[in-house]
């Protein structure tokens, strides 16, 4: 008897579209480096002075003799992004913690659910706050000429990126096995020392990818940064400077620039930049996660 | 019998002291963005009413409702999802029923995770060099649906995944021993006891769409236009891109009138996510297994 009936070929038929769906994920990835590559690969190769490009601060792509230094926006980025941690780890981590380890039943419940709802605030929304209720606020606490800078940059960057560091770490702390506390506890260590010297060490490897990702989103994030930074070209020496991040440098030129231009090409060179430094925090946040769940 | 010692009463006092510690840190966490919130619905919640939102801004955008904002992103997000949801769940599919663990399939979730990791910007660039100017949409509502979908593709794929997962693997098997196919099962089994949390994830993705600005700048929405869009070869405006544009770029804009946009925006995003929550919890309490 021939198995190949009707069913047997809509098996293989949906086999293979789900296959396409499966891949689909691996093409847009590499479509979106080719496609970055493309648009900025000819100005890279033709105009631009990468010694320039590293060390210089004048980004000046619209001047009569351009110059293309990012050194000031890849200040700027890693600034506001720095900032942001310091903000947002010690309080993701702790809150993580407090969640995972101390909170019970309607409580953590509610506030796994308030963190969710935190996370899902848009960052234009984050941006406008910097903007019309953190700028004010700067500027009479701190008694300084302007609000939007590396601080109110940074604490809206932190505040936005707490909420998903936060599920992520209590991710890691969840998946420590249950067995590890009772045997700590067996030995009567209190909760603070089970999870201080036990839970923590296990879960080392989970914090670190939640803080890496963190650091990920920090990075690439721009609508919040381009309207609290500033956007002002500058090399920070104080909370109180403004900068302007790499990624707010394309969302704010881009519509200004000609197809095909070096400025154009320039905005796409940036562009490189980001997914590459993206693509190897990424990367490495799944090598760290890799290792816990292979042990 | 039992008596505290002094050792014991001082890991006693320790203990409280970490536990207030930590409940302080997740206060901070929480609370400043619950004021800043309260703020938002104080100061923008004067600027709302139906004429808020079923009039087109007017005088240069700085008076007048939300209307074609509005409208755009609900286009945007509709054609986004008609996108998305197909690819995704075709994804999810094949990671949770089909996928070997193999080189491949490890592949394939560090690009889902890296696709959720690139920058939105960086998706805004690809749009342009791929739908708006490859594929020859032009600025358009298509270029931008297609961008975000990508962007969101992610958000689907974890939330099925995990929703087909949490099929017990007992059903699956007493299928199979009927003589069902893989796909006669997957229809039959596997999607009708998990469609729910699909749906789930695909609240999820709409609120995320709705919400972002970075890529739809360049690929598809306008900072004003007089019309509402006809195709989707039109541009459109939207609510994300109208908060960015009347807090930045127009002048003499009155205090309320972004603030009032803002509400808006956070209240769609924040009301779909919480009826996705409580979608979620709800179901929780039916599952049987």
């Amino acid at each position: 008897m021939d198995q190949r009936d009707r069913a047997w070929w809509t098996d293989r038929l949906v086999q293979a579209l789900v296959f396409i769906g499966g891949i689909s994920g691996i093409v847009f990835v590499v479509g979106i480096f080719v496609f970055v590559t493309k648009e900025g690969l000819g100005f890279v190769l033709n105009t631009l002075d990468i010694k320039e490009f590293f060390t210089s601060i004048a980004w000046r792509p619209t001047s009569s003799n351009p110059t293309y230094g990012a050194l000031a926006l890849i200040v700027g980025t890693a600034s506001v992004t720095g900032l942001a941690m310091l903000v947002s780890v010690p309080l993701a981590l702790g809150a993580a913690v407090y969640i995972g380890e101390f909170a019970k039943g309607k409580t953590r419940e509610a506030l796994k659910v308030l963190v969710e709802l935190l996370a899902a605030i848009p960052s234009v929304v984050w941006g406008f706050i910097g903007l019309s209720i953190m700028s004010p606020l700067i500027i009479d606490l701190f008694d300084v000429p302007v609000g939007l800078n590396v601080l109110n940059a940074g604490v809206i960057l932190g505040l936005m990126a707490a909420p998903i560091m936060t599920t992520i770490a209590e991710d890691a702390l969840k998946a420590v096995p249950d067995g590890y506390r009772e045997a700590a506890e067996a030995l009567g260590a209190t909760r603070w020392e089970v999870i201080w010297k036990v839970v923590i060490p296990a879960g080392k490897n989970g914090l670190v990818a939640a803080v890496l990702l963190g650091v990920g989103r920090g990075f690439g994030e721009t609508m919040a940064v381009l309207m609290a930074t500033g956007h002002s070209i500058n090399i920070p020496t104080s909370p109180f400077d403004s900068v302007r991040a790499l990624t707010a440098t394309i969302a704010a030129e881009l519509g200004d620039t000609s197809y095909g231009s070096d400025h154009y090409g320039s905005l796409f060179a940036l562009g490189i930049l980001l997914f590459t430094v993206t693509f190897i925090i990424n990367l490495t946040a799944d090598v760290v996660l890799r290792r816990t769940t292979r042990r | 019998m039992f008596e505290a010692t002094a050792l014991n009463r001082k890991s006693y006092r320790n203990e409280a002291l970490v536990k207030a510690g930590f409940l302080l840190m997740t206060i901070a966490l929480v609370v400043p963005v619950l004021l800043v919130l309260g703020l938002l619905v104080i100061r923008g919640g004067p600027a709302i009413s139906w004429e808020f939102l079923f009039t087109p801004p007017v005088n240069g955008m700085t008076a007048g409702g939300v209307l074609p904002a509005l409208i755009g992103t609900v286009w945007l997000v509709v054609v986004a999802l008609l996108a998305s949801v197909p690819i995704g769940v075709a994804a999810a599919l094949y990671l949770s029923e089909y996928a070997p663990d193999n080189f491949l399939t490890r592949t394939i979730n560090l690009a889902i995770i890296n696709l959720a990791g690139v920058p939105s910007i960086v998706h805004a660039l690809f749009g342009v060099g791929a739908f708006v100017l490859f594929f020859r949409f032009g600025t358009s509502i298509l270029a931008a649906s297609l961008t975000l979908a990508i962007m969101t593709l992610p958000v689907v794929i974890v939330a099925t995944r995990e929703s087909l997962q949490a099929v017990p693997m007992a059903f699956r098997e007493a299928c199979w021993n009927m003589g069902a196919t893989r796909w006669q099962t997957i229809r039959k089994v596997v999607l009708p006891n998990s469609i729910s949390g699909i749906l789930t994830g695909v609240i999820l993705e709409v609120s995320r769409t709705a919400g972002e600005t970075a890529p739809i700048m360049f690929t598809g929405a306008a900072t004003f236009l007089p019309f509402l869009p006809q195709s989707v070869f039109d541009q459109t405006m939207a609510m994300s891109l109208h908060l960015y544009v009347i807090s930045t770029q127009v002048p003499n804009v009155p205090d309320h009138l972004p603030f009032g946009v803002a509400l808006v925006l956070i209240s769609m995003v924040l009301i779909m996510n919480a009826v996705s929550i409580g979608f979620r919890v709800y179901l929780r309490g039916l599952k049987k297994w």
